[in-house]
């Protein structure tokens, strides 16, 4: 509340100076050393807080201009540190730089990188170097937005580092490729530990595991059986288990009885695609990295969208919502509550709707509506935010 | 006087297979399976009769036994039927949970060599679900992938699970798809891969399937990524037409389909094999709760069988077949208690019998 005042969020007015908070350095620190692994790194400059920004490939660009526009708009205390991490021309160095400043962070908000086929495999070098081992993803059905299924609301939680994504391959005898999947009981134990935890802090009632145990007996049955111990330890909350093609077969018919879903890595990309489509597609659910030090913002579904890079038609909301979930993060809870509740406003005006929602509205115009619905709350004094 | 009768039991024998052939009648294996399994065979043999489908059945059981050196395997008389008939229509199978062999799917599957599922999926008309526009077709592998049951306990609390793709049988489901889909009239054949994640795998599936496509220039050929599929799956299936995959992804994506056009109860489903054997089958469950009660839904099984007629060529009486199974739906007045009605299976058979039987 105190870091809130002290940067005074007054909209129209200016920013502060960097100096002021020199100031007040003393109260800095005992809150850094409240601040402890579990929570993000104070801001350490005038209250301002500095995230990475990571543009990547296609859409990632422009939609994160309009988030760096939006939040100088709104003169949220963010500064963003751009790292270049894409397709074309990364060398070695340049990811070392993404991953230390990162690093220095702790937090960043980042587009689509494409894989480029022609390098060594590095799948998302960020999880593994900064252990990001929780992928979360919240799909509910958002108003306004045409869909077959409604009322949908359900929070998917995937285990990020292992699995099927080992990048553990070779082929021993020519003609014949192995690829290992690999499954181990610490990181099961904590993906689960995870699920539940966040489970009861949203006042969630049900588990679901989604498995392929009765063909991967070993590997499945190791996660299912993680799953299961630490569901013991929270009798307030239901477990379930289900196979995952039953999973993808109840989405598509009866999506509303799921609640909270844990599952390993491959499944956890097919069931969050198959989810962000029933709610409206890849433009609009934001997905969030979590590590026990580091959290990284993007959009759920990992599309680099370059069929439709600077023709100034793609969906911000996705991207704005992550900025508005980093923002919760950062603990700046008011400016996100204001941010998001103009982008779902115009969302629900359908005139302004983009193409992948079957409307003509272009980025530029949701961008600017959502100015305009920001302004039209009036301007704030420190208390309201 | 002993001798002649027997010279007239074997002349009457012979006469019988001549005037069969004459007739073009073929025999086809039926193995009626578990718990709903019998009623709906003989539903099906009823409509089949009604149509006057030149079908002969040949019932045989496919229990587990335990052959010579230990091994589990199907009897004897059952394997030497498929051999020689070459097609079989299965109805659903239980698999007892600590009988001590694996299940039967996956020992037929294992003995026949079957290593193409394919499944389409239509939209039944009368049976609603929220897709009303879905025409697609899985055709997934399905002897090895991640389901080659290889798994090691490296390390207490560390499970490596390993997935095996080869060149042989990628490049033979890829020929399957791409034939398949010149059969049938289809236009495009998609690749679903996660070539970018599993590039030694995946790519080598990818690479079979970007060979295979060089000799079927009149099939459109693309690819996409599992995720992107199921995002547009879901979004609009309009856009696919076939699909051809790796086990695990095939299985995934194969139900997900069936769930958009309204669930295994009316889904077929075909398996071929090496050496021109296929096994059509329904997918479903043995629903053991209503077993004998003549409530069971035979369409995912009768749709299985039309599937079968067209795959031996007959596609007049395929069509006239499945045009009564759908009338009898759209028309909403008989059906079953899963798809929304109050009929028995006897009554809702009678009714396609009696459609089929209008027709001619």
């Amino acid at each position: 509340m105190s870091i809130a005042a002290r940067s005074a969020p007054v909209l129209f007015s200016t920013r502060l100076q960097p100096w002021t908070g020199l100031k007040s350095s003393a109260n800095n620190v005992s809150l850094r050393f409240k601040y402890q692994s579990t929570n993000p790194p104070p801001a350490k400059y005038g209250g301002r807080h500095t995230v990475t920004l990571i543009p990547g490939d296609g859409i990632g660009p422009e939609l994160l201009n309009h988030v760096r526009e939006l939040f100088r708009f709104c003169c949220v205390p963010v500064d963003f540190e751009v790292v270049r991490v894409d397709s074309s021309a990364s060398s070695e160095d340049d990811i070392n730089n993404a991953v230390t400043a990162i690093k220095r962070n702790g937090v960043a908000l980042k587009g689509n990188i494409e894989t480029n086929h022609n390098l060594p495999p590095s799948h998302n070098p960020g999880t593994i170097c900064f252990d990001l081992y929780a992928n979360v993803m919240h799909c509910q059905s958002l108003p306004g937005v045409p869909t077959r299924h409604k009322d949908i609301d359900v929070i998917i939680i995937r285990e990020n580092t292992e699995g099927e994504y080992s990048s553990l391959e070779h082929e021993n005898v020519p003609g014949v490729v192995e690829s290992l999947k690999i499954i181990t009981r610490v990181n099961s134990l904590r993906i689960a530990e995870y699920a539940f935890n966040l489970a009861r802090e949203k006042g969630r009632r049900k588990v679901t595991a989604v498995h392929k145990a009765n063909i991967m007996k070993l590997g499945d049955g190791l996660f299912l059986q993680c799953c299961k111990e630490v569901a013991a330890g929270y009798p307030d909350i239901t477990f379930d288990k289900m196979i995952v093609d039953n999973t993808t077969m109840q989405l598509v018919s009866k999506p509303q009885q799921f609640d909270v879903m844990v599952m390993p890595n491959l499944y956890g990309n097919v069931v969050s695609n198959v989810c962000a489509g029933l709610v409206g597609g890849p433009g609009l659910v934001p997905g969030v990295n979590y590590g026990k030090d580091y959290a990284v913002f993007e959009t759920a579904t990992r599309n680099t969208g370059k069929n439709i890079a600077n023709k100034n038609i793609a969906n911000p909301t996705a991207t704005l919502l992550a900025s508005c979930l980093m923002l919760d993060h950062l603990k700046l809870r008011a400016y996100a509550k204001m941010i998001r509740k103009a982008v779902l406003k115009t969302l629900s005006e359908t005139q302004l709707q983009t193409a992948d929602l079957g409307g003509q509205g272009t980025t530029s115009e949701v961008a600017h509506s959502i100015m305009q619905e920001i302004q039209r709350g009036g301007p704030r004094t420190s208390e309201q935010i | 006087f002993g001798g002649k009768t027997w010279y007239i039991k074997v002349s009457f024998t012979c006469l019988k297979s001549k005037y069969l052939e004459e007739l073009n009648i073929q025999t086809v294996t039926l193995i009626p399976g578990d718990g709903i399994g019998p009623e709906i065979s003989t539903a099906v043999m009823k409509i089949f009769e009604a149509a006057k489908a030149p079908i002969q059945w040949e019932e045989r059981n496919v229990t587990a036994i335990k052959g010579p050196g230990g091994r589990w395997m199907i009897p004897p008389e059952a394997k030497e039927s498929m051999n020689k008939n070459k097609i079989g229509l299965k109805g659903p199978l239980k698999t007892p949970i600590a009988a001590g062999h694996p299940s039967m799917n996956l020992l037929l599957r294992k003995t026949f060599d079957l290593y193409a599922n394919v499944r389409p999926c239509v939209s039944i008309e009368g049976f609603k679900t929220p897709y009303t526009d879905v025409d697609l077709v899985t055709i997934r592998e399905n002897t090895e992938g991640e389901y080659s049951g290889i798994e090691h306990l490296i390390v207490d609390g560390v499970v490596q699970s390993i997935k095996l793709i080869t060149e042989e049988a990628s490049r033979r489901i890829a020929e399957y798809a791409f034939e398949y889909a010149r059969n049938n009239q289809r236009t495009s054949v998609t690749a679903v891969h996660k070539a970018n994640i599993m590039r030694m795998s995946d790519g080598l599936f990818l690479r079979k399937c970007r060979e295979v496509a060089e000799n079927y220039k009149d099939v459109k050929f693309t690819e996409m990524y599992l995720d992107t599929v199921c995002l547009n799956m879901v979004q609009d299936p309009s856009h696919f037409d076939v699909l051809v995959m790796p086990n695990l992804y095939g299985d995934i994506l194969s139900d997900l389909c069936a769930g958009l056009i309204g669930g295994l109860g009316v889904t077929p489903s075909g398996n071929i094999g090496a050496n021109g054997v296929a096994i059509f089958e329904s997918v479903h469950g043995t629903a053991p709760d209503i077993a004998g009660k003549d409530l069971a839904n035979p369409t995912a099984l009768l749709l299985s069988a039309v599937m079968m007629l067209r795959h031996m060529g007959l596609h007049g009486h395929a069509k006239k077949i499945e045009t009564a199974c759908f009338d009898t739906i759209r028309d909403e007045k008989v059906l079953t208690k899963d798809l929304g009605g109050n009929a028995k299976c006897s009554e809702f058979t009678a009714d396609i019998c009696r459609r089929v039987q209008d027709m001619d």
